[in-house]
């Protein structure tokens, strides 16, 4: 256990978030609570701790992470923050960040992009790769399946776009919620319209939370929602590549 | 896979394994009318194997390429009394067990109780040795502190080099024949016993020629009655080989296969040799031999894949020799250890994988067979498309082929006074020994119980089990005033059964130098000709004894446990934690909660792993460099068999919160589901063991099949693999299954009767382990997809 209020769990050995072999910091508290979340028990924003010595936390975090680097060396990977919403905690974040610049160790921030935009755009300049959820276009059905309206998330990602950040978009591909014909045109249309990427990559849904739902007593909204086949995982791809995206599936 | 080797395949995997009294009887009838008790024992032994391969039955299987079996036929499986006489009891539990049985006819028991029985009673090594060990070391092997690798079979544990494909026997004959001459009776007080030796080596050599012409000429018969022409035409081509080789150094990929196979079958015709007999670098070997055929079109590449095909069935042929009494009643194996190495380096220290390593692993991949067991050596010069080949192999679930350190091997061979050049000849034969292929003999002595030392102490040098004071007094353990104190008497208990096994172990080495020299085994293993020495003799170029160390993880677990909660924490007493271990924790679940809790090893928690690293020490300073019988010296390596399952059995409970009679840890892996942090942590501890210290290490993990089915999974267990081979580790292995899975083969074995999982250095068929091992399996941690 990290022994602080603000990271819930340390992954070490994580290979989907980001590449090589990473060790993945997960944030508490998110301002989102999106249906297919994996982590919800990451959701509730952390008490404060009785002293806020950030400078000692993220010190004993650094010597965590700093186990693998042998590991990170070999894989070409890193650290990944990630959550919950690592944008809440910018205090801690940055100076992870910092810390993890300093001893040359690949950094990703995986982030919804629901956050204040100057501390995004600060991290961006801190981190080596940002993982960007593209979830829905739709403002009334982004604000049903995530809690909040996505305006500041497109907002975000056009301003890290300006600033040409190295961003790696990912698009959860949630059955009867982000597959439909119409949120999938709308994702193509303003990624073509408003930013420079091209790349993203399809995190098709598992129903790997599922106990922890059961374990949190937390209501399952996706408890009658099947994996999605490989044949429709597929198909969702070629409509991107249709447009001139990269896709990769999970990643 | 073409029809012919389906068939063979399927044949060998089919056939009933059974005991053989065919070897048993011609060496009775050997002993009892052909000896001449003027000759000199090495001479009778060769004289012996002689009779053997000149009188027992020829087999030629239909349709296959490379011929030779040990018994009758395939899968009849030879006695060797002169070592270790089989009971009509032992017969009846290897004929009727549930699990790894030998099946035996009524013929052989009729012929064991009239002929081989009255005969070898009384005259076995095995008695021998026994009748020679002192009251402390019988209490203690009784006690279980620590096995014995020669009380049933004879010493060998090598792997054959390069010398067979350089030079025939007619050569080595020559070779003989000038030491021969060299022999100094004027000056050299031995020089009676280096002529006798010299001699026996000589009629080895006369014995393997004679049984590859019976061969030829059984071959011959059967081209002449043979129709189909292109079988006939492929059966005069066998027969031409086998006039060829052994005598002639081999003239193609063919003859070397074949010669090879002639002289194991020898070896293992000659004694029964802990582990069977290998063909170690195999890829090295062959590969000039197959790269000439290829270039000149002597061979296409699907015939040598063929040749190939065959060579596996036959070591699939031949399932280990039984064992007797106690050891036979425990379910075993079949698997005789033989393990094949691929890539590595070249002599000159270049990349070692070459064409023929490629199609080995198609070979071992189609074939999935147990045996031969397959590793690949890697070192930081073979490519990572190389690693990943392999590893779509273990992916498919059957343990095959293991992943070793080049690199390391090589820096340990060296540490122990090998040549350069020899180190890079270097290889892991049994389960992950490492040796010096053909020039050294380095023998296993017998496990060593980590554990077992703590329950000792603990009970000031008496063993609960055993009731017996077996240890020193080292005081009553209340009394320990620090966690030095503690350590102080594990170490000196330790060095006590240390110096009892090796003291024995010594003995022992005499008893097989004077009464069991092995010719034919010392013919082809360098420098037993020059040096006018058997290899039981000490007539190798590198003689190394090991002393393998049996449950590191769950040795460290329980000091860690008492260090943390007796002396650091003063969470429990000595006393009421003495009181639950005593009770087997029996209305003491707070305490061994509590027990629990401590600092575990294969965390990378530095608490622990420095525990880790004292032990390593403690064990190692006590072993290492103690000289042998044979000129050299004893070694240590970490690695179990399945020797941490019946360690924990003869074990009461421990301090780590482990139950009495539960399995210990394996090899250097941590205890079963002890290990937390995912493999990264697994691989850090595991490498804070000096490595390069040792003669091989064991790690076993268990990923589920999930996360190798991605490239990205692939390439991720690729970056493990080497950043722990960076960090000097000597082996990792691992299991692709997941627990329903094994659950399910448990209730319906007839549906998973070809489920191979990797039990500690070697792979055996999931049905056919005992359940006690089976629940040892299901308990590992297993890596999640993250």
């Amino acid at each position: 256990m990290p022994g602080n209020p603000y990271i819930f769990k340390i992954q070490r050995y994580s290979i989907h978030d980001g590449p090589g072999i990473r060790t993945t910091l997960f944030f508490q508290g998110c301002p989102l609570s999106c249906r297919w979340c994996h982590n919800p028990e990451s959701q509730a924003m952390p008490e404060k701790a009785g002293s806020e010595n950030m400078d000692g936390i993220a010190l004993a975090l650094m010597a965590i992470i700093e186990k693998d680097l042998i590991f990170y060396d070999d894989s070409g990977g890193g650290v990944t923050f990630s959550g919950g919403e690592p944008l809440c905690r910018p205090g801690l974040l940055f100076r992870l960040l910092g810390m993890c610049r300093e001893k040359e160790i690949h950094t990703c921030l995986d982030t919804s992009g629901y956050g204040d935009t100057k501390i995004l755009l600060k991290a961006a300049q801190k981190v080596d790769l940002i993982l960007y959820d593209i979830k829905l276009f739709d403002k009334a059905a982004h604000e049903k399946y995530t809690g909040k309206t996505n305006g500041i998330v497109l907002e975000n990602l056009k301003q890290l776009s300006r600033r040409k950040a190295d961003i790696r978009l990912r698009f959860p591909l949630i059955p009867g919620m982000t597959d439909t014909d119409e949120n999938i045109d709308r994702v193509i249309d303003f990624l073509r319209e408003n930013t420079v990427y091209r790349d993203i990559h399809i995190l098709p849904f598992h129903k790997a939370g599922e106990r922890k739902y059961k374990l949190l007593n937390m209501k399952n909204d996706l408890k009658d929602i099947q994996e999605p086949s490989v044949a429709w995982v597929g198909t969702i791809k070629k409509r991107f590549e249709a447009f001139g995206f990269n896709v990769r599936i999970r990643g | 896979m073409n029809s012919r080797i389906k068939n063979l395949r399927n044949k060998t995997l089919q056939k009933q394994v059974t005991i053989s009294h065919e070897r048993a009887e011609l060496v009775t009838s050997f002993y009892k009318t052909y000896v001449s008790m003027e000759e000199s024992i090495p001479v009778q032994r060769a004289l012996c194997l002689k009779y053997l391969l000149e009188n027992k039955k020829i087999f030629i299987d239909d349709n296959e390429l490379i011929v030779g079996e040990r018994g009758p036929e395939p899968k009849a499986v030879p006695t060797y009394p002169e070592i270790c006489l089989h009971s009509l009891e032992d017969l009846e539990i290897l004929d009727s067990r549930p699990r790894v049985a030998y099946k035996v006819s009524k013929e052989t028991k009729k012929i064991y109780k009239e002929k081989i029985i009255p005969f070898w009673k009384g005259r076995t090594i095995r008695e021998k040795i026994f009748k020679a060990m002192e009251d402390q070391w019988i209490d203690s092997f009784n006690a279980g502190i620590f096995t014995e690798f020669q009380e049933q079979r004879s010493p060998g544990h090598t792997a054959g080099g390069e010398l067979i494909y350089q030079k025939g026997f007619n050569d080595l004959k020559e070779d003989i024949r000038q030491c021969i001459l060299n022999v100094d009776f004027f000056k050299d007080k031995d020089a009676l016993e280096k002529y006798e030796v010299l001699k026996s080596l000589d009629i080895a050599a006369d014995a393997l020629i004679a049984f590859a012409n019976r061969h030829a000429d059984e071959l011959e018969q059967l081209a002449r009655g043979e129709n189909d022409s292109e079988r006939k035409k492929s059966i005069e081509n066998m027969a031409r080989v086998c006039r060829r080789v052994p005598a002639n150094k081999p003239s193609n990929f063919h003859e070397a296969l074949q010669y090879y196979w002639f002289l194991h079958v020898g070896i293992i015709t000659e004694l029964n040799p802990w582990d069977a007999y290998n063909p170690g670098r195999l890829d090295q070997n062959l590969y000039p031999f197959y790269k000439e055929d290829i270039e000149k079109g002597i061979i296409t590449r699907k015939e040598a894949k063929e040749l190939l095909c065959c060579f596996w069935i036959k070591f699939h042929n031949h399932p280990a020799p039984p064992k007797v009494g106690v050891t036979a009643r425990e379910s075993n194996t079949y698997v005789d250890f033989c393990l094949i190495n691929l890539g590595g380096v070249t002599k000159d220290n270049q990349d070692g994988v070459n064409e023929l390593t490629w199609l080995i692993l198609d070979v071992i991949e189609d074939m999935r067979l147990l045996q031969p067991g397959s590793m690949i050596q890697v070192s930081k010069k073979n490519p990572d498309r190389f690693v990943k080949r392999a590893l779509k192999i273990i992916a498919t679930g059957f343990g095959q082929p293991s992943v070793f350190n080049t690199d390391a091997i090589v820096q340990e061979m060296l540490l122990h006074g090998k040549t350069v050049e020899d180190a890079r000849k270097a290889g892991a034969s049994g389960c992950v020994e490492t040796g010096v292929f053909g020039k050294e003999c380095y023998i296993l002595t017998g496990y060593f119980n980590l554990p077992k030392i703590l329950e000792i102490i603990l009970n000031n040098g008496f063993d609960p089990e055993t009731k017996k004071q077996i240890g020193l007094k080292t005081g009553e353990p209340e009394n320990f005033k620090t966690f030095d104190d503690l350590f102080d008497a594990y170490k000196r208990q330790l060095e006590y059964f240390v110096d009892i096994k090796i003291k024995g172990s010594n003995i022992i080495e005499q008893i097989n130098a004077k009464y069991m020299p092995v010719p034919l085994l010392s013919l082809v293993t360098e420098d037993c000709i020059n040096n006018a020495e058997d290899y039981n003799m000490g007539g190798a170029k590198y003689n190394t004894s090991y002393i393998q160390g049996v449950g590191m993880g769950t040795i460290t677990d329980c000091l860690s446990s008492l260090k943390y909660n007796v002396f650091d924490k003063r969470l429990v007493s000595m006393e009421k934690l003495l009181g639950a271990v005593k009770n087997n924790f029996k209305g003491s679940d707070t305490i061994r909660h509590c027990l629990e809790q401590a600092p575990k090893y294969g965390n990378d928690n530095d608490y622990a792993d420095n525990i880790l690293k004292i032990v390593f020490k403690v064990f190692h300073g006590a072993v290492t460099g103690r000289p042998n019988a044979k000129g050299g010296v004893y070694r240590i390596n970490l690695l179990p068999t399945t020797c941490h399952v019946y360690f924990g059995e003869i074990t009461g409970a421990l301090p780590d919160g482990r139950k009495k009679g539960l399995p210990f840890s394996e090899g250097v892996s941590p205890v079963q589901g002890r290990d937390r942090c995912g493999p990264t942590a697994v691989l850090k501890s595991a490498a804070k063991i000096d490595h390069l210290k040792t003669g091989g290490t064991l790690l076993n993990q268990k990923f589920l099949p999930d996360l190798l089915k991605e490239e990205k999974g692939v390439q991720a267990i690729v970056n493990l693999i080497r950043s722990y081979f960076k960090m000097d580790g000597h082996h990792v292995q691992f299991n692709v299954v997941d627990e329903e899975t094994l659950r399910d083969a448990q209730k319906s074995p007839e549906n998973y009767r070809d489920l191979i999982v990797r039990v500690a250095g070697y792979s055996d068929y999931f049905v056919d382990l005992t359940l006690a091992l089976q629940e040892e399996i299901i308990l590992r941690t297993a890596h999640d997809m993250y």
